[in-house]
């Protein structure tokens, strides 16, 4: 290859064919560079698009259909780019071009179907919500009484009571099992961390049918919000425990090691300094195993069957639950009463969810800030929760010796940091969730 | 002695996940033994469900055929949304997006199910007219009925948005991990930026990619009240996904686990589907560790 590679500042004449794509270096070794000819050709050819699709489907065939339109004009679009750039630009910088816009455009929908779902229950949901909706119940309220009656109090109390139920059981038993994987180890260490995450991808409904299958079938049972209680912490436990056994990485080795080294037991230095080191992580795992679970339906019709009524104790008689309730006002019932409540129903719930979620990051967040510095320059092994296994890339059998007694570890930042410097600086950081 | 019993509760906690999921595939097994009794192998191939003969062949066609769209829709989304956030993005967007895909991940499969029924479907049917008028020599899009409502297909694109955040995950961590000395190696012989992805990190990651939609299989598989809130169950195959109807395991115990709990053997004959349902589940995400596990990039992605 007899191209020499110096960053020639002229813009690439249009000298075209294939063979002159070698020498475009501008573009190549400065990839973000955008120049006012890509901007023309970028908005020339939406632009272009844009009218051939008006032409096709406003004027000359109409139809009424918005989806499609769009649709169409991302593909004409995309041809008329790729065919303007590869006439000035030669056939790779085109590629490379119409792959960006690719790219972006379904990272565009994804982002647009997020908002619309979001937009779509705030819509919909918003104009029923009203004081005596949190506070009614649906006990005089029936299928077909004016939209504007009835509550969700029931449910809420309910989907309380089931979710700190299932905190209740599922927290103490993640982090335990956190700290087993993290901090005691051990020969089952391996079978355990395969545990949690084939537990991670049990159907919702299955979970639901096993306790079903245990309480009521077996031991002769009735719904009850506590059943709804033990199959969400099914679901939430590997939530929880995945979640705090990242947090347990991040609790710098020097600290246990002078935790140990000041003569504590290793009892005593996890309860002492990893736990209390990692509390607000682990608050942060707490959330979202409520926010994985508070919007779980499946399971509960099979553990607390719901009912229409309040009923605030979880250990006897069948609960109502936010999920439940939603489902029947808007698929079971399904007519033009119940649906709206449903979907107010929906935004109450969608708007729990947003709050957990927001609330887990703003509380992770301070955690990277208030390290600050000492600990940006620690590998960072939140998002890169493999590293530990990782780094057995370089050292064969790092996971295969972390014996029964766990050796503080002693890492080489210098390998990872060489290897996120260059990569992508500034993607892992605080990603803690 | 502090630290004996430390351990040993650690590990304790640590065993009684392993025993849940031993106790759920037990029990399971034991609830479906009447069924599988007097249904024999023809459990799974029976193509009806009454409280007499029942099957779940059908069923877990249609289970296949739903997660399968899902999968073609959002692995190439999972890939575009994980190059984004890595290759494309300008840092401070790259954590914002993260934030919203793990946003995605959060919202309630029931909300996406109503979602999908009240707004996606009926953007969704004049797509799937076209195409069948359009593509009617292919079997696939091809439509009996000329209704394509309730279709597997839209459940299944509603499912590829679940399973989407999970997907992009695992991806955008094998692709976060390509040597930055391959890339840059690849960008001075005068690569342009896609002939970068396309020579070093996509072939790098295809351990990733792999693994990840083998994952969002798993979930696609599991996925019960979105689908159940879509589409109208039926109980015979086609390979028309355009068409009207489907089904699916988990949503098939949901919808009939009403009737189902006053009739012991149709109640068996549930706890077996989500026998079933289980063992593919385990199945599948078992592979997919064995898939990522096995390759040079996801090597210690953890699932």
């Amino acid at each position: 290859m007899s191209v020499s590679i110096k960053p020639a500042p002229t813009h690439s004449s249009a000298s075209g064919g294939g063979s002159a794509d070698l020498g475009r270096e501008p573009n190549k070794v400065k990839p973000r560079s955008f120049r006012a000819s890509d901007a023309s050709a970028l908005f020339g050819s939406m632009l272009a698009a844009a009218a051939l699709v008006w032409l096709l489907f406003g004027v000359l065939l109409p139809v009424d259909n918005t989806a499609m339109a769009s649709l169409a004009w991302m593909a004409t679009f995309l041809l008329t780019y790729r065919f303007a750039l590869k006439h000035t630009e030669g056939v790779l910088v085109a590629r490379d071009r119409v792959m960006a816009v690719v790219v972006g455009a379904l990272a565009a929908i994804v982002l647009a179907a997020l908002t619309s779902i979001v937009i779509f229950v705030t819509v919909r949901g918003i104009k029923y919500l009203s004081t005596t909706f949190f506070t009614q119940t649906m006990e005089f309220t029936g299928p077909v009484d004016p939209s504007t009656e009835g509550g969700i109090a029931h449910a809420l109390v309910g989907t309380l009571q089931q979710i700190l139920l299932a905190t209740l059981i599922s927290v103490p038993l993640g982090v335990l099992t956190a700290v087993y994987l993290n901090e005691v180890g051990g020969r089952f260490s391996r079978s355990v961390r395969m545990f949690v995450n084939a537990m991670s991808g049990v159907p919702s409904i299955v979970a639901g049918l096993f306790i079903f299958a245990t309480m009521n079938v077996g031991l002769g049972w009735s719904f009850s919000g506590f059943q709804a209680a033990l199959a969400l912490s099914i679901l939430m436990l590997p939530t929880v425990t995945r979640t705090s056994e990242e947090i347990l990485r991040l609790v710098p080795g020097g600290l246990r090691e002078a935790s140990l080294a000041l003569g504590s037991t290793e009892w005593r230095s996890t309860w002492q300094v990893v736990l209390p080191t990692a509390k607000t992580g682990i608050v942060t795992a707490v959330i979202l195993g409520v926010a994985r679970v508070i919007g779980e339906t499946a399971p509960l019709f099979m553990t607390a069957g719901g009912s229409p009524v309040m009923n605030a104790n979880p250990f006897e008689g069948a609960q109502e639950s936010l999920p439940l309730y939603i489902f029947r006002q808007v698929k079971q019932f399904s007519n033009e009463q119940t649906i709206p409540r449903g979907f107010a129903a929906a935004l109450v719930l969608l708007v729990l969810v947003l709050v957990l979620f927001v609330t887990a990051r703003a509380i992770a967040r301070p955690k990277v800030e208030r390290t600050g510095r000492k600990w940006r320059r620690r590998p960072r092994r939140s998002r890169t929760r493999g590293h530990r296994a990782g780094t057995s890339l370089a050292s064969g059998t790092a996971r295969g010796r972390r014996g029964a007694h766990r050796k503080p570890r002693l890492r080489r930042p210098s390998q990872r940091g060489a290897q996120r410097s260059t990569a992508n600086p500034t993607s892992t950081e605080e990603e803690a969730l | 002695m502090g630290d004996l019993i430390f351990r040993g509760v650690a590990r304790t906690a640590g065993f009684t996940v392993g025993f849940v999921l031993f106790l759920i595939g037990l029990f399971l097994l034991i609830r479906a033994i009447p069924a599988l009794q007097s249904e024999g192998f023809s459990f799974l191939t029976t193509f009806e469900w009454t409280s007499e003969t029942f099957g779940i062949g059908a069923i877990l066609y249609w289970t296949v055929v739903i997660a399968l769209v899902a999968l073609v829709v959002a692995v190439p989304m999972a890939i575009a949304v994980a190059l984004f956030i890595v290759e494309y993005a300008p840092p401070r967007l790259r954590k914002l997006f993260t934030s919203l895909i793990d946003l995605l991940a959060a919202v309630p499969s029931l909300i996406f199910g109503i979602w999908g029924f009240y707004y996606l479907q009926p953007k969704i049917i004049p797509l799937s007219r076209w195409l069948s008028e359009r593509f009617s020599f292919i079997p696939i899009f091809a439509s009996e009925r000329g209704l394509f409502s309730s279709s597997a297909f839209i459940a299944g694109v509603v499912v590829s948005l679940m399973v989407l955040p999970i997907t992009t995950a695992v991806i955008r961590e094998v692709f976060s991990r390509v040597p930055p000395g391959e890339k840059e190696a690849a960008l001075a012989l005068g690569a342009t930026r896609w002939g970068m992805i396309r020579t070093v990190v996509l072939p790098f990651g295809r351990g990733g990619i792999i693994g990840g939609a083998m994952l969002g299989l798993g979930r696609a598989l599991g996925e019960t009240i979105a689908v159940y809130i879509i589409i109208s169950p039926i109980f015979t195959i086609s390979p028309r996904i355009l068409d009207l109807g489907a089904n699916s395991i988990a949503a098939h115990i949901a919808l009939r686990f009403g009737e189902a709990a006053a009739d012991p053997q149709q109640l068996s004959g549930l706890m077996a589907a989500g026998l079933v349902l289980f063992l593919v589940t385990l199945g599948v995400n078992a592979v997919a560790s064995v898939v990522v596990g096995r390759s040079r990039s996801a090597k210690g992605v953890e699932l």
